[in-house]
């Protein structure tokens, strides 16, 4: 990176460092928590989609929809959800490449499974046998994103169908009485109120989901713990840079980094729920007209 | 192939280690249904083990840490809120990788703590096992989650029971231990069953951290997912699992529900605290 790096054995302290800290290497460290970033924001929106369109299905009327989302909620809830971060982008991959095989090779006689090989045609391989790397990972990410936002998406729509029913009932009369259909009181007066009933469970979800995104590193990707393992630990002379063990405190800056994100979250949470409050029949509602007026 | 029988004998115990039945795991094709099923079951030893300890231990500090917590003086306030926001506001498995890495980093040959008249060694290499060092992190990760619920409670118990404590002259730790202490377990006990659940979840990230697993001797699902990568069938290893896991779930909701109908004993039966079975969250 700096001119000066160009033999670090001869370097003094705080060169040392600054040569060390801006390897190549190590740029895949710091781009590792920009990752974590980008799966909070791209799995968040879907977490919320999905679980948005679980709890309509479970308020649906239409017996099917309904129980089909209370099975979704209920499944994912009740398993345990490290199993589901490993099960889902396996059997996930399994599936794609199943279904592509009996779309591309319905000629094909042989078994799928033939003992412990999961064997499908060539073409049916996804992602596409010889694409470039950054396609392999780019796959493996969007199959971890469906993982989380399947599991987070169950939390959700939990979350969302109890702040549904939490919106007060006359209110929902009042729209009636005033001739709104079902969908158009949904829509006009249940779904812009809700949200101040599912923030404190949307919050809570939400710090799980930072909290789970560690778990990337189960999947095989190249995330911020793999970095942190193999930045850490002991070089011997033959490296550029020798140290002893540090992963310690490579592990010291990913505590740091999420305990920022933590605490930082918690207090855009409390914002928003000043912002939400505003003109709800609630207590905190009440103070804020009362500070107001 | 092997018959059921035999993978029962050769892997029920296996969790112990090599001495207690099969020495090496099957392997590939040698693999059958009956090995996954008392193989994974041969890991819950490791699952209740953690999950017992851990909660036992994390009780009671997590009692004192919800006192600290509670209490006015900054000097115990302060430290107390310290400690629960590092371990609620981490993830558990960066606390397991953090904490194996430090306990590496301690001299071999143990440490000596002088204490006067006599020398206390502290035995450093087992803090490097999963059996000791991983169970530290779990419980000081469970002290931090209950004592969170537990400082919510104290602050909820019914002003009129302090006062009535009060006026019969109680103080100090007689209060304490008659009025405030049955009152706070009482009012936090839902939420603490919910939080032996999630404990008993997440004693799943133990091994597949940085924890070794000595001579392939794990908890449940860790002998699941050397099933799946074995055979590449994630369908069988990982429903077992998730099976077990829900039969220990609900078997935490009754042992539980038996201690909340005890604790809930003097009161009519519709105001009784429910316990809810809600076995969803991760750390």
């Amino acid at each position: 990176m700096f001119s000066f790096c160009t033999d670090p054995s001869i370097l003094p302290q705080w060169q040392w460092f600054a040569c060390y800290l801006t390897t190549a290497t190590h740029f895949a460290f710091y781009r590792a928590f920009v990752m974590v970033i980008i799966l909070l924001i791209i799995t968040a929106p879907i977490a919320l989609g999905m679980g948005l369109l679980g709890a309509i299905a479970v308020r649906s009327r239409i017996w099917p929809v309904s129980w089909l989302g209370r099975g979704y909620v209920n499944v994912v809830r009740g398993v345990p959800d490290i199993v589901f971060f490993m099960f889902v982008p396996i059997a996930l991959g399994q599936g794609i490449e199943w279904v592509f095989h009996h779309i591309q090779c319905p000629d094909w006689d042989q078994p799928i499974r033939q003992g412990n090989d999961f064997i499908v045609c060539r073409d049916a391989k996804v992602p596409p046998i010889g694409s470039p790397a950054w396609v392999r990972d780019l796959y493996a990410f969007a199959m971890a994103v469906i993982a989380y936002a399947l599991v987070f998406g169950a939390f959700a729509a939990n979350t969302l169908h109890g702040a549904m029913q939490a919106v007060p009932r006359a209110q929902v009369e009042t729209a009636e009485a005033y001739g709104m259909s079902r969908a158009q009181a949904f829509r006009r007066v249940v779904l812009p109120q809700m949200w101040i009933y599912a923030l404190p469970g949307l919050s809570n979800i939400w710090q799980i989901l930072i909290k789970a995104t560690p778990l990337l590193f189960l999947l095989g990707i190249q995330d911020a713990v793999y970095w942190a393992r193999e930045l850490g630990g002991q070089k011997t002379s033959l490296y550029t840079y020798p140290h002893p063990d540090w992963r310690v405190w490579y592990f010291l800056v990913l505590l740091c980094f999420y305990l920022f994100l933590t605490w930082g979250s918690e207090r855009v949470f409390s914002r928003l729920s000043t912002r939400l409050s505003r003109g709800q029949a609630t207590a905190a509602g009440e103070r804020l007209r009362k500070a107001a007026a | 192939m092997r018959s059921c029988a035999e993978s029962f004998e050769g892997y029920i115990l296996r969790a112990l280690g090599r001495a207690w039945g099969e020495r090496l795991l099957p392997r590939g094709l040698d693999i059958t249904l009956c090995d996954q099923l008392f193989l994974i079951a041969s890991g819950l030893i490791w699952t209740v083990y953690f999950a017992a300890l851990a909660i036992f231990f994390g009780f009671f500090l997590a009692v004192g840490v919800a006192v600290a917590r509670f209490s006015e003086n900054p000097w115990f306030s302060r430290p107390a809120s310290a400690f629960v926001f590092v371990f609620r506001g981490s993830p558990l498995f960066i606390q397991f990788f953090f904490c194996y890495s430090a306990f590496v980093l301690l001299p071999r040959s143990g440490i000596d703590i002088p204490l006067g008249f006599i020398t206390l060694t502290v035995n450093t290499s087992t803090l490097t096992t999963a059996q000791v060092g991983g169970l530290i992190v779990l419980v000081l990760n469970t002290t931090a989650y209950s004592a969170e619920l537990f400082v919510g409670a104290l602050r909820s118990i019914p002003k009129g029971d302090l006062e009535a404590a009060d006026a019969y002259g109680l103080s100090g730790f007689t209060k304490f231990r008659r009025v405030v202490f049955p009152s706070m377990l009482r009012l936090a006990w839902p939420s603490y069953t919910n939080e032996a659940i999630f404990l008993t979840h997440s004693t799943t990230l133990v091994f597949l951290s940085a924890f070794p697993a000595r001579e392939q001797a794990g908890e449940a699902f860790y002998y699941a997912r050397y099933f799946v990568d074995q055979t590449f069938n994630p369908f069988v290893g990982y429903p077992i699992v998730a099976a077990y896991f829900i039969a220990l779930t609900l078997s935490i909701v009754g042992l539980f529900g038996i201690a909340n109908r005890y604790l809930n004993r003097h009161l009519p039966q519709e105001r009784r605290a429910r316990i809810r079975f809600r076995p969803q969250y991760l750390r």
